[in-house]
């Protein structure tokens, strides 16, 4: 009974041949996506080298795209399609579960924000303007220089924790605006709780711009890992992420150019892929959308 | 005559603004038996929806229940029951339908869900059992194939469809008591008809008394037994639905009956009753509708009128009943005088 929710229709949404009619460019992105995340996610299956070893340092030094290296190899003789494979496996897991984090703690704080009345409800808001006052990136910069033994769990979290109050502000937005809608008073007529009233009336109704907001977000932790790895403070060599291959060619670009740019490619057409899918979302998941039938 | 379902005594509503206190609903009394319908009129900013309101304690702040305000329903005082107390009153005991269809459903759940939720928040039966009855109440509201609908979107619905499944939720735990506040406002008018009908026959089939806030004489005409007439937060005139149609005592409520166009004369313009409803953050001394009135005097500047009682359940709170002689003699209301837009 209780099977349509929000969350199904989602999912459905994907399937539906209104969506694959209207949203050509969605289904494009959701297949890019899927065509990079697959293989990175069975990089150990499919990568034809170890990631990490390097064969021959002066024989095989920085070797353009061949038939036993496709996408050429870099300074140190490693394979670069391998190291692109698990470095997309680690960048994309990186970008997922910092996002969720985020996405977790800004949800929830959010909606209580919005949904509080009187001095709780003005500290929680001062609190979430002040944290939105600091530069997210200095911050980051400040905390890895700072912390150079960091692992990657420590560096999702932090990358998570820096990244909820955009999204705090976005759901107390929404939940400010819901509470005044008439069915909320019609709920509290008929007797539900607030804690009813919250969980059946205010969560259900936000679910759209949160998972729209997620998808834009992970594009933006990626290019974020990117920019960090790249300075040399983010996943820490010899351990593979697209942003620190970058950096790995990024003093000989104009000569041997594949070391960087397959990284980079795989950085663009990810985010843009996300970006895409997350305008789609907005569009197919809003509940007045016409029905065509 | 027996006990009465609510009765509610000097109640007064008052928004503590910082333009000033607005005393929305300024000792308001009345009773409502079981099974009858009362009908409130009034125009917009009368306290019409606020005194709805009050009756189940839903105003927000900076309004606020003064002290001293009773309402008593099946023993309780409204007022100052706990929450839990009240939660188990609202929906339950009295249900509210509210004005706006298009608004007061949730877009995000189908209409059979939330129908069957009203049984799950006053928690009894399972979910099964709450779907059931749900579409049960859905075919009593006259939806046509309820199975189905049950299972639709809002906006997959009508706006009278809309209003059909609002009282189907507030039939649903099937209440002593309806509130409907402005039920048909948003709707065409042959459907306003539809629903009025299906109000007026329900309450006849439960049993169930109904309060009906309108600011439409036609609305009152076609379901209420009993009317209220509220003016500047106050009661004005309070009598059967004959007796008001008939015989109305008070010049506001005179005002309004003039305002009604008739089917049997042909007019250019219609007729109104001049200014508007003063702010309630300053109502004038004495007689509160002075200024528009007709008839006003010295006395209705100096002295604010009680209600005074004409017949048998009738009351207007104007000067008139102890000096019906002035009624000979009708002049420009004061804002028609002046120029005075207030």
């Amino acid at each position: 009974m209780n099977s349509d929710t929000p969350v199904t229709r989602a999912v459905f949404a994907f399937g539906s041949r209104q969506w694959r009619r209207n949203d050509r460019s969605a289904a494009f992105a959701g297949a890019l996506l899927l065509a990079i995340a697959i293989p990175c996610l069975l990089a150990s299956f499919v990568a034809p080298y170890d990631p990490t070893a390097q064969p021959d340092i002066i024989g095989l030094q920085s070797r353009p795209p061949s038939l036993s290296h496709p996408l050429g190899t870099d300074p140190y003789s490693r394979d670069v399609l391998s190291r692109l494979l698990y470095g997309g496996r680690l960048s994309l897991s990186v970008a997922l579960v910092a996002t969720i984090v985020s996405i977790t703690l800004g949800t929830a704080y959010g909606a209580v924000a919005g949904y509080a009345r009187g001095l709780t409800s003005s500290v929680l808001e001062r609190v979430l303007d002040a944290l939105l006052s600091i530069p997210r990136l200095l911050l980051l910069i400040a905390i890895f220089a700072a912390w150079r033994d960091i692992p990657v769990s420590g560096f999702v979290m932090i990358l998570g924790a820096t990244g909820w109050y955009g999204v705090a502000r976005l759901v107390r937005g929404q939940v400010l605006a819901l509470r005044n809608q008439d069915f909320i008073a019609a709920a509290t007529a008929l007797g539900a709780t607030r804690l009813r009233i919250f969980t059946r009336h205010v969560l259900p109704n936000i679910v759209t711009p949160v998972v729209v907001a997620a998808t834009l977000g992970i594009g933006h932790v990626i290019v974020l890992e990117a920019g960090l790895s790249w300075l040399g403070i983010g996943v820490r060599p010899p351990t593979a992420s697209w942003g620190n291959m970058i950096q790995d060619g990024s003093d000989q670009i104009a000569s041997h150019w594949w070391i960087s740019l397959f990284p980079g490619l795989a950085i663009v057409l990810t985010v843009m892929a996300f970006n895409v899918l997350g305008d789609a979302l907005l569009k197919a998941l809003s509940p007045r959308r016409p029905v065509i039938e | 005559m027996s006990e009465p379902l609510l009765s509610v005594e000097n109640l007064r509503t008052w928004f503590h603004t910082p333009a000033g206190v607005a005393k929305s609903v300024d000792g308001v009394s009345f009773d409502i038996r079981a099974g009858e319908t009362l009908g409130i009129v009034g125009e917009s900013g009368c306290g019409k929806s606020v005194t709805a309101l009050s009756l189940l304690r839903l105003i927000q702040p900076p309004g606020r229940i003064e002290a001293g305000s009773r309402i008593v329903f099946e023993g309780k005082d409204l007022v100052t029951i706990d929450e839990a107390g009240m939660r188990a009153v609202r929906g339950n005991r009295i249900a509210m339908i509210f004005q706006e269809p298009m608004s007061a459903l949730n877009p995000v759940f189908t209409v059979g869900d939330q129908v069957a939720e009203v049984a799950r928040v006053h928690g009894n039966g399972s979910r099964g059992d709450a779907w059931e009855r749900a579409v049960e109440m859905l075919t009593l509201t006259g939806i046509p194939s309820p199975g189905e609908r049950a299972k639709q979107y809002p906006h997959q619905l009508s706006g009278g469809m809309r209003q059909r499944v609002l009282i189907a939720m507030a039939l649903m735990m099937n209440p002593a008591m309806i509130i409907a506040d402005e039920p048909t406002t948003a709707l065409d008018v042959t459907i306003q008809a539809q629903i009025l009908e299906l109000l007026t026959d329900l309450k006849q089939r439960l049993g169930t008394a109904i309060l009906m806030i309108t600011h439409d004489l036609g609305v009152i005409a076609e379901t209420a037994e009993r009317v209220l007439v509220m003016y500047g937060g106050e009661i004005v005139e309070e009598a059967d639905v004959r007796t008001l149609f008939d015989d109305a005592h008070h010049p506001y409520t005179e005002g309004l009956m003039y305002a009604m166009p008739h089917i049997t004369e042909s007019r250019e313009r219609l007729n109104v009753i001049p200014g508007t409803v003063p702010p309630p953050t300053a109502w004038p001394s004495g007689c509160r509708f002075r200024d528009r009135c007709r008839y006003s005097w010295e006395r209705c500047e100096s002295e604010h009128p009680p209600l005074y009682q004409i017949g048998a359940g009738h009351t207007s709170r104007c000067h008139l009943a102890e000096e019906p002689g002035r009624r000979a003699h009708p002049h420009l209301p004061l804002v028609e005088q002046t120029g005075a837009a207030l």
